[in-house]
C-alpha cells in the first residue's frame, strides 16, 4: 500500500520510500528492535501484504483508515532520523484522499504485483526467517510494554476529513452526551483536516440549559476557553484544574462502583466536551494524566471524603510544584541571564515571561522591553499593559517591524505553548519567525517554559497538529468599510488564522526550565528522566 | 444542579384591568393557550424538568385542571400560592420561596411570549460570571388598532434608557425615564472605566433574569427592596462601579457596624467562594481582557457584573397591555403548527373560515358565517350569517345569528345578541350586548368594573 502511494506520489525520492519502510515498524505493532534493518523490512512487507489480502475484503474506507494510522507521528525512540518522516505524512495525507477513491480500482493490481514482491522476499529471506519468525513471536503478545512502544493512533482531532473518523466521533460524543460541535467555514485545503469552529456557534447551543450531562462548572470552563476568556497554557491548567476540583467535591460514589474507576469515567465526558470547546492544550493534557494516574491510584479502602480531600490536596501540590514554584524557579535563573542596560524583546503575552520581567525590575535590574505583537489576538497589548504598570519602559511594535527593530535587541525572551520531544518549539505563531529573524541578526533567543509543559509528541511542521481559531476574527472594521465581511461568498478565498506553530531547534540558544538551563536537545532526556520518577 | 427556574404568575395585570378583572392574567387565552403555557414551553424546549411557579389559588386550580397545561407541561410544577391580597412584589416573592433556592435561578414572567435561544442569556451569565444577566428586545411598533383607544397613542412616555458597553454586552447603566427628574446623571466611575457607552432607549425588557444564589440571600436581608425590575436591577447595576465593592476584606466588620442602619448587606461577602485563590490564579495569567486602553485588569477588578442579551430578531412580547395582547394573538399561532382548526370543534360547511383563523376545540359554528384572522376560543357557539374579521374571541362565547364583529375583543362568556355591529369594541367578561346594538371603538364593561378609579 504504501508502495503504491509512493508510485504516485511524483516527489517521492529513494530516501522517502525508506522512510515509509520505517514507518511499516508502528504497524508491524513494533516488532524486535533486535532484527536488522533489512530483515525488519522483508518481514514488514509480508505481514503487510497479508493484512492487505485479509483487509481488501473489508473495503476502501476501513483501508483508508488504516492508511491514515500509517503516517502517525511518529515516537521518538525509533526513529533517530525522525525529522524525516514528518514531511512523509503531509504527502501521504495529501495524496491519501485522490488515492482512496481509486482504491478498489487499483487493488487487484496491487494485489497481483504485491503478491509477486512477496513471494520474492520469502524467497530471499528464508534462512532469516526462521530467526526472525521466532523472534517475532515471541515480542508479539507484548508481554513488555516498557520495551516495545503501542502503536498511537492519530488523534481524532487532526483527522478531520476523514469521514469515518468523523463518524466515530460522532458516536463517541452521542455516547457521552456530549453535544457536536460542527465546523463553520470554507478551510484552506492544507488544514482541511483540522476543526475549525465559530464563536457564534457556542459548544453551549444544543445542552440543556440546566446542565444534567456535564458538571457546571466544566460547561463554565468551556464557554471560557472557547471565548477566549481563559487563555494561555498556564491559565488553562490552573483553570482546568480548579474546575476538576470543584467536580471532584461535588462528586458522589454510586454504589457498588469504586471512586477509583467511577471517577475517571465520570471524567471522560468532561474531557470530551472540554475538547469541543477548544482543543486542549499540552499542559492540560499532561495535567489530565497525572490526575487520572491519582485517582486509579486510590486504595480501595479509602473512605470517600478521606480520597476527595486526598484527591484535592494533589491538585493543589501539581499546582503549587509546577506552575507556581516552577515559575519562580525560572525566574530566578532567567533574571541571571538578564544584564543591566539589557533591550529585551517578548512576543505576545506569555505569563511566565512577564513573570520574570516584572521580578527582574523589582531586583532592579536595568532593562528596556520591546514588546512585539501581532493580528488578530494582539495579546501583546496585555503584555504590555503589565509590563507599563509595573514601570517597566517598553515599546510596543507590530511584527512587521521585526527586522527593523532587532539590531537594538540584546536578548529575545520567548513563552512556550509546549515543548515537542524532539527538541522542537511549539508556541503562538509568529514565534519561529521572530526566532528566525532573531538568528540572522545573531540575537540570542531563550525560551522559558516549565516541565509540565514538555509533551512526547514529534512534530516539525506547523501543519500537522495546530489549531484553527474563528476565521471571523480576521474581519476588521476600518473608516466604516468592512471588506471581509461577505468572505464567504467569495469561492476562492479561504480565511486561515492559525494559533500556533513550531520553531526548530537550530534558532533557540538556551531553555529555561524549573531544572535549570537546558539546551533544546535535551527534552527528551528530561522526559525520559520524568517518566523513570513517575 | 445548576439552575432553578421561577415564574412568576402572581401578577394581577394591572394594565390590562379591562380583560383581567375577571381572569387572572396568567389564564389569558392568547392563540388559544393560556397565556402561562408560553413560558412554560420556553422552559421545557431548553430543557428544564421542574420549576418553581409563583402564583395565586385561581391559577393553581386553572394549572391542575386545564387540558392545555396539564398534558402539554411534562415538567414538575412545583406551585407556590401567595394571597392575591398581599400585593407582593416580584422580589417580595422570591424572599417567600426562599427556602428552595438551592442554585442560581433563572426568573421569568408570565406573560412572556418569545422565542430566543436561551442560551444566549445564559452563556453571558455562566462565561462571565456574573451576578445578573438579563434579556431584552427591540420594540416592536404595535400597528393593529386598538379598542377603545381614544386618539393616537401617547409615544415616548416611560422610556427606559439602557447603558451599554462597546461590546452591547455588559451592562452599565439603566434608568426609567420616570425615576429621572431633570435629566440624565452619569456617575463619573462609569465614565472613567467605560469611556465609550452606547445608550438605548428603544428596548423592551423581557424580564427574564438569572440571577446569582447571593442575590436571593441579599434580598432576605434587605426586606426594603420588593420588585426586582423596579428596584433590585437597578440596584445591582448601579452597585458595579459603587466604591465599596473595591474595598478589601479586611474592613468588611468595620462597614457593617457602619451600615447597620440600611442594613445592606455588602454583596461582595456573599458572593465570595472557596478556591478563589485558584480563580484569581487563572484570570492572572489569562492574557484577556474585557476592555483596553487603560491600565486595569480584566473586569476591572470588580466582583459584581451585569450582562444584557439584547435580541435582534425574533419574537419577543410581553402581554401587559390590552395593544400587546391584540398584537400577540396576531403572531403567535403562526409559530406552532396546530391545526388552525381544532379536531373536536364543529364547523359547518358552508361556512368561511379562513386560513388564518383558528379555532378552538367544541366550537359550534354555523353556516354562511365568515370568520378572517380572528382567533375563536373553546367552547364558543357562533350562530349563522355572523362576519367575524380581525377579532379575538375567548371562551365560551355565543354570538347570535347576523352579527358583525370587527376589530374586538370579546372577553369569555360574553353574549352578543343578534344582529350586532360591533366594530374596534372591547367586550368584557360575561357582558351582554343588545340585539341591533351598534358600539364602534368602546369599551364594554360591567358597572361595576367602572365604578373602579
Amino acid at each position: 500500500m504504501a508502495d503504491s502511494v509512493g508510485r504516485q506520489v511524483d516527489s517521492i525520492n529513494h530516501a522517502t520510500e525508506e522512510d515509509e519502510k520505517k514507518q511499516e515498524i508502528i504497524r508491524a505493532k513494533g516488532e524486535g528492535k533486535e532484527l536488522t534493518k533489512e530483515e525488519k523490512q522483508r518481514l514488514r512487507k509480508e505481514k503487510k501484504q497479508h493484512k492487505k489480502n485479509k483487509k481488501d475484503d473489508r473495503g476502501p474506507p476501513e483501508k483508508e483508515k488504516e492508511k491514515a494510522s500509517v503516517p502517525a507521528p511518529s515516537k521518538p525512540a525509533t526513529q533517530s532520523p525522525a525529522h524525516k518522516a514528518a514531511p512523509v505524512p503531509v504527502n501521504a495525507s495529501a495524496s491519501e484522499s485522490p488515492v482512496a477513491a481509486e482504491k478498489p480500482a487499483k487493488s487487484k493490481a496491487e494485489l497481483r504485483a504485491d503478491r509477486r514482491a512477496r513471494q520474492d522476499s520469502e524467497r530471499a529471506s528464508k534462512p532469516g526467517k526462521k530467526e526472525v519468525g521466532q523472534q517475532s513471536t515471541s515480542s508479539k503478545p507484548k508481554a513488555t510494554p516498557s520495551e516495545l512502544q503501542p502503536v498511537k493512533r492519530l488523534p481524532e482531532h487532526v483527522q478531520v476529513d476523514d469521514p469515518a473518523a468523523l463518524k466515530k466521533l460522532a458516536k463517541k460524543l452521542e455516547r457521552q452526551q456530549v453535544p457536536l460541535r460542527s465546523d463553520y467555514g470554507y478551510k484552506v485545503s492544507l488544514f482541511s483536516h483540522l476543526h475549525q469552529y465559530s464563536r457564534k456557534n457556542p459548544p453551549t447551543q444544543q445542552i440543556s440549559i440546566p446542565v444534567t450531562a456535564i458538571h457546571p462548572s466544566i460547561v463554565r470552563l468551556g464557554l471560557q476557553y472557547s471565548q477566549g476568556i481563559i487563555a494561555g497554557s498556564n491559565a488553562r491548567s490552573v483553570a482546568l484544574l480548579h474546575a476538576f476540583k470543584q467536580v471532584i467535591q461535588d462528586y458522589s460514589t454510586p454504589p457498588n462502583e469504586e471512586l477509583s474507576r467511577d471517577l475517571v469515567n465520570k471524567l471522560s465526558p468532561y474531557i470530551s466536551f472540554l475538547s469541543q470547546c477548544r482543543p486542549l492544550s499540552a499542559s492540560m493534557g499532561n495535567a489530565i494524566k497525572y490526575i487520572k494516574k491519582e485517582i486509579s491510584n486510590i486504595p480501595n479502602q479509602c473512605k470517600e471524603e478521606e480520597a476527595k480531600r486526598r484527591l484535592q490536596e494533589c491538585i493543589d501540590s501539581y499546582i503549587n510544584e509546577k506552575i507556581i514554584l516552577a515559575s519562580q524557579a525560572i525566574s530566578k535563573y532567567a533574571i541571571e541571564k538578564i544584564s543591566d542596560g539589557d533591550v529585551i524583546l517578548v512576543y505576545g503575552c506569555s505569563s511566565l515571561v512577564n513573570h520574570i520581567l516584572c521580578e527582574a525590575f523589582e531586583k532592579q535590574r536595568k532593562f528596556r522591553v520591546i514588546v512585539v505583537d501581532s493580528r488578530p489576538r494582539l495579546e501583546g497589548r496585555e503584555a504590555l499593559r503589565r509590563l507599563v504598570k509595573k514601570g517597566i519602559r517598553c515599546t510596543y511594535v507590530l511584527i512587521s517591524a521585526l527586522s527593523y527593530i532587532l539590531p537594538e535587541v540584546s536578548k529575545v525572551f520567548l513563552g512556550a505553548h509546549a515543548l515537542l520531544a524532539n527538541g522542537y518549539v511549539m508556541s503562538r505563531v509568529g514565534t519561529s519567525q521572530i526566532a528566525l529573524v532573531a538568528k540572522a541578526y545573531n540575537v540570542p533567543v531563550l525560551v522559558c517554559c516549565e516541565t509540565y509543559k514538555f509533551c512526547e509528541r514529534v512534530q516539525t511542521d506547523s501543519f500537522v497538529s495546530n489549531e484553527l481559531d474563528d476565521p471571523d476574527d480576521l474581519i476588521v472594521t476600518r473608516n466604516g468599510k468592512t471588506h471581509l465581511e461577505n468572505w464567504q461568498t467569495v469561492k476562492s478565498l479561504g480565511l486561515l488564522n492559525l494559533v500556533y506553530d513550531v520553531t526548530p531547534p537550530d534558532f533557540v540558544d538556551l531553555v529555561i526550565t524549573d531544572l535549570g538551563m537546558i539546551p533544546c536537545t535535551s527534552v527528551p532526556v528530561v522526559l525520559r528522566v520524568k517518566n523513570v520518577d513517575q | 444542579m445548576e439552575l432553578q427556574a421561577v415564574l412568576m404568575a402572581a401578577g394581577g395585570g394591572s394594565r390590562m384591568m379591562d380583560l383581567t378583572y375577571n381572569t387572572p392574567k396568567p389564564l389569558l387565552p392568547v392563540g388559544n393557550r393560556p397565556l402561562i403555557w408560553y413560558p412554560l414551553n420556553l422552559l421545557e424546549k431548553v430543557g428544564f424538568e421542574e420549576v418553581i411557579v409563583i402564583t395565586t389559588k385561581e391559577v393553581q386550580k386553572a394549572l391542575s385542571t386545564d387540558q392545555r397545561l396539564k398534558t402539554d407541561v411534562k415538567m414538575r410544577l412545583d406551585v407556590v400560592c401567595i394571597q392575591e391580597e398581599a400585593d407582593m412584589g416580584t422580589a417580595d416573592a422570591l424572599r417567600h420561596i426562599q427556602q428552595k433556592i438551592k442554585t442560581d435561578i433563572l426568573v421569568v414572567s408570565c406573560d412572556l411570549i418569545t422565542d430566543v435561544a436561551l442560551h444566549e442569556v445564559v452563556d453571558l451569565f455562566r462565561a462571565h460570571s456574573a451576578t445578573l444577566s438579563m434579556l431584552m428586545s427591540k420594540v416592536h411598533e404595535f400597528t393593529e388598532t386598538v379598542p377603545g383607544q381614544k386618539g393616537k397613542k401617547k409615544a415616548g412616555e416611560q422610556r427606559d434608557f439602557v447603558g451599554v458597553d462597546v461590546t452591547g454586552k455588559r451592562l452599565l447603566f439603566m434608568a426609567n425615564e420616570a425615576d429621572l427628574d431633570e435629566g440624565l446623571v452619569l456617575r463619573k466611575s462609569i465614565m472613567r472605566k467605560h469611556p465609550r457607552m452606547l445608550i438605548k432607549t428603544g428596548l423592551l425588557d423581557a424580564h427574564l433574569y438569572c440571577l446569582k444564589r447571593s442575590v436571593v440571600d441579599f434580598l432576605v436581608h434587605n426586606k426594603s427592596v420588593t420588585s426586582i425590575r423596579g428596584e433590585l436591577v437597578p440596584y445591582l447595576v448601579r452597585k458595579q462601579f459603587s466604591k465599596t465593592l473595591n474595598s478589601q476584606n479586611a474592613t468588611e466588620d468595620s462597614e457593617r457596624n457602619q451600615k447597620q442602619q440600611d442594613a445592606h448587606h455588602n454583596l461582595e461577602l456573599l458572593s465570595t467562594s472557596k478556591d478563589e485563590a485558584l480563580l484569581q490564579l487563572a484570570r492572572e495569567r489569562s492574557c484577556w481582557n474585557d476592555h483596553r486602553g487603560d491600565m486595569s485588569e480584566a473586569y476591572h477588578g470588580g466582583k459584581l457584573r451585569c450582562y444584557v442579551h439584547i435580541m435582534e430578531e425574533g419574537m419577543c412580547y410581553r402581554v401587559n397591555t390590552l395593544a400587546a395582547y391584540i398584537e400577540a394573538n396576531r403572531v403567535v399561532p403562526k409559530l406552532f403548527e396546530d391545526p388552525p382548526i381544532h379536531p373536536a370543534a364543529v364547523v359547518s360547511e358552508r361556512s368561511l373560515v379562513g386560513s388564518d383563523s383558528i379555532i378552538g376545540q367544541l366550537c359550534h359554528i354555523s353556516d354562511r358565517t365568515s370568520i378572517k384572522r380572528s382567533n375563536v376560543g373553546t367552547s364558543t357557539i357562533i350562530k349563522e350569517k355572523v362576519k367575524i374579521t380581525n377579532s379575538i374571541i375567548m371562551n365560551g362565547v355565543t354570538i347570535e345569528e347576523g352579527c358583525n364583529i370587527q376589530g374586538s375583543v370579546i372577553c369569555n362568556n360574553a353574549v352578543i345578541g343578534r344582529g350586532a355591529d360591533i366594530k374596534y369594541c372591547l367586550v368584557g367578561s360575561g357582558q351582554r350586548v343588545e340585539p341591533e346594538a351598534e358600539r364602534t371603538n368602546e369599551v364594554i364593561v360591567g358597572s361595576d368594573q367602572l365604578m373602579e378609579i
